[in-house]
């Protein structure tokens, strides 16, 4: 191509468009405030090289995708996150999702098991079973996946800092029900540096917070081989008002300082890379959604590669599950939420995602109700068996407007990395507030766009219908799972052999001020039916406690 | 010259979602009040405390987790246990409309939603101030 001429005739268009059409009054932005061109043209992606930069499916850098057919091999993964109320009331709920087509589990927990508290713990005051399901003990586990094989279905737990507990108890399940840990499939979350930046439900101080997570790391490339042990997560960093390119860049920050540990450890980057896996939030702005999991897979596997070494190409891929905004839902007028979560959930497909969550219309109302939940499940099985865009491979590679979008998405990720780097790494950055107040920043200025007008949300600052009514029904939950979990908790502490739970109580608490990896003192304790509370108390006890440093916003 | 409205923006119980408490929080500082936030993970009685120590004048409570009954509960009756009784306790979440009313029975203020312009919550608060016996008084501090 003549790119001479190209520009030359550009010029000449452009001068004639603007003097012969006008655009509409307001910027041409995107959600994430990134400036967008009328036209791109192959002006815009010059400097691509095909085989560098995209190549092919499969192949190095995976611009285009993990996998050689993507969707035409297998589907993704359709897993609803879900969870509330007592273990019996949630794999009921599972059970329900099963039979109608989900292929995967997703748990769902509440807070105080996300924060390593009992049931009966004063903290977990109000919360017991109110956003997920509670789980105290290996014996409320057993009862989450009662009737589930545990090596036929692959479970993602949306955990984090008590995560080995949970996986402990999730290890336990299986071997009771007499399944191999090597058979096991599933994710756990396990991301705790975006918990410090985002989601804040931590349970120890960033150290010794890492050095679990290197330990389950560790510990599953060995015993349980089929387990993702982390999934690096975005979704959260968006969710707290992140715009796309800082929830791109922290999150892959984040998984390079995951990568670092692993090595300090003593691992080969290949022992363990292989497993990461990651978690992106999908947002409205349909193209730079796609282009921002694009960009993901391009600068994880150069960076993998190049700087750390890593020859499995398996350790180059960011294989990844995403969730619709759940941000950009409204309350008002619900159903539209319907509509906002299938273009999302296009968009992540699109952008080769390796497992989905719809979410269900009714999230700002309350958790969602079986029909809504099945909806959201709907949603996903039309985009996969009706509309077509299955039977290619990245379908809008090779789009002067994705390619160019993809560039500007891996350029902002790289001067990200720079600062970060430059304010000394991700725990520093942590600790100085430096992600939460450049978050706030953002979330604010988002805010300030919608509060004035200038950024339309449908139902909300714009076809606005004035006293409107709610006509769709709210899942209520109420305090009996507190109860029920308290009752249950004090029938364990009396029915469990005590001895033993202090005594692999003891030794954990032993193995947790040397070097030793934790994980099968956890599941000893599992096995000994010591509590979630009873365990990150303990190690409370040697890690300490967090507390979130003050920053502006 | 009407003096300074004080709040406490506060997020009571385990719930981590802090965009909207923050946005809020901004926003009515912007709008010239005096805003101090709890940060994260606070029980009912550190709430309460905050409240009195700082003699604010309104309450504004964040709950996302779907914990609000029983967390605006015991944070009201424990405001009534310390002869607190003039301050508006308000807030907002992902709260069903059911519970909203309810807990107005309770002598909760209005609680906002998702998708709430920040602009309302500032002139509700700043309607209820004038209208407050506590306008015509000094804060203690």
């Amino acid at each position: 191509m003549d790119i001479a001429r190209l520009k030359q005739d550009y010029e000449r268009w452009r001068a004639r468009a603007q003097e012969h059409a006008r655009d509409r009054d307001g910027e041409f932005n995107s959600i994430s405030d990134r400036p967008i061109q009328s036209l791109y043209t192959p002006l815009d992606v010059q400097d691509i090289d095909y085989l560098r930069d995209l190549g092919f499916p499969g192949e190095f850098p995976f611009t285009r995708g993990v996998h050689y057919n993507m969707y035409r091999g297998r589907l993704w993964t359709m897993r609803q996150f879900s969870g509330y109320g007592t273990p019996k009331e949630t794999n009921q709920r599972y059970h329900y999702l099963l039979d109608h087509g989900q292929t995967g589990l997703s748990v769902a927990f509440d807070f105080p098991t996300l924060m390593g508290y009992d049931s009966d713990s004063p903290r977990s005051f109000g919360e017991v079973g109110k956003c997920g399901v509670a789980v105290d003990s290996l014996r409320d586990m057993e009862i989450l996946f009662d009737g589930i094989p545990l090596d036929r279905i692959s479970t993602s737990m949306t955990i984090n800092g008590p995560a080995a507990v949970l996986f402990a108890f999730y290890v336990a399940a299986a071997e009771k029900q007499g399944v191999n840990p090597r058979d096991l499939r599933g994710t756990l979350q396990n991301d705790i540096l975006k918990e410090y930046v985002a989601q804040h439900a931590w349970c120890f101080p960033p150290e010794p917070a890492l050095r679990l997570i290197v330990d389950l790391m560790e510990y599953c490339s060995e015993h349980v081989p089929q387990w993702n042990p982390i999934s690096i997560s975005g979704y959260h960093i968006r969710e707290a008002g992140s715009t796309a390119g800082q929830e791109l860049a922290f999150t892959l920050a984040d998984g390079f300082e995951y990568v670092r540990r692993g090595i300090a450890r003593g691992m080969d980057v290949d022992e363990f890379a292989p497993r990461l896996s990651f978690f992106w939030d999908c947002h409205q702005d349909f193209f730079e959604e796609i282009a921002k999991m694009r960009a993901a897979r391009r600068i994880w596997a150069r960076e993998m590669r190049d700087t750390f070494g890593a020859k499995d190409p398996r350790s180059w891929l960011v294989r990844f599950h995403t969730q619709t905004a759940g941000c950009s839902l409204t309350a008002q007028q619900p159903e539209n939420n319907i509509v906002r979560t299938a273009f999302e959930a296009l968009a992540a497909v699109l952008g080769g995602t390796q497992s989905l969550h719809t979410n269900a219309m009714d999230e700002t109302l309350g958790l969602p109700t079986e029909k809504a939940a099945k909806t959201a499940l709907r949603t996903q099985q039309i985009i996969a068996h009706e509309l077509g865009v299955t039977n290619t491979v990245d379908p809008l590679g090779g789009s002067y407007y994705m390619e160019a979008l993809t560039n500007d998405l891996e350029r902002e990720a790289l001067e990200t990395f720079k600062k970060i780097e430059a304010q000394g790494g991700v725990v520093p950055c942590i600790e100085s507030g430096w992600f939460q107040s450049e978050i706030a920043r953002a979330s604010r200025k988002f805010q300030d766009e919608v509060d004035s007008g200038k950024r339309v949300i449908v139902g909300v600052n714009q076809f606005v219908e004035e006293g409107e009514t709610l006509e769709i029904p709210v899942l209520y939950i109420d305090e009996s799972a507190s109860k029920t979990q308290e009752s249950g908790l004090l029938r364990l502490r009396a029915e469990r052999r005590a001895a033993d739970a202090d005594a692999a109580l003891a030794n954990l608490k032993r193995a947790a001020t040397t070097t030793e990896n934790l994980v099968p003192y956890l599941i000893r304790c599992a096995h000994a039916y010591c509590t979630e509370g009873e365990i990150i108390g303990t190690l409370r006890g040697v890690f300490g406690e967090y507390h979130e440093p003050a920053y502006s916003f | 010259m009407e003096r300074k409205i004080r709040v406490l923006v506060g997020k009571p119980g385990l719930d981590g979602h802090d965009r909207g408490a923050k946005v809020v929080a901004a926003s009515l500082r912007d709008a010239g009040m005096e805003v101090i936030y709890s940060g994260l993970h606070q029980t009912p009685e550190a709430l309460v405390n905050m409240a009195v120590q700082e003699d604010v004048d309104v309450v504004a409570l964040s709950i996302l987790s779907g914990a609000h009954m029983p967390l605006f509960g015991r944070i009201v009756e424990l405001l009534h246990a310390k002869g607190v009784d003039d301050v508006l306790i308000t807030g907002g979440g992902i709260i069903p409309e059911v519970d909203m009313q309810k807990l107005a029975g309770q002598g909760v203020g209005k609680l906002f939603g998702p998708g709430t312009p920040t602009a309302e919550i500032v002139t509700y608060i700043q309607e209820w101030f004038r209208a407050s016996p506590r306008s015509q008084v000094e804060s203690g501090l």
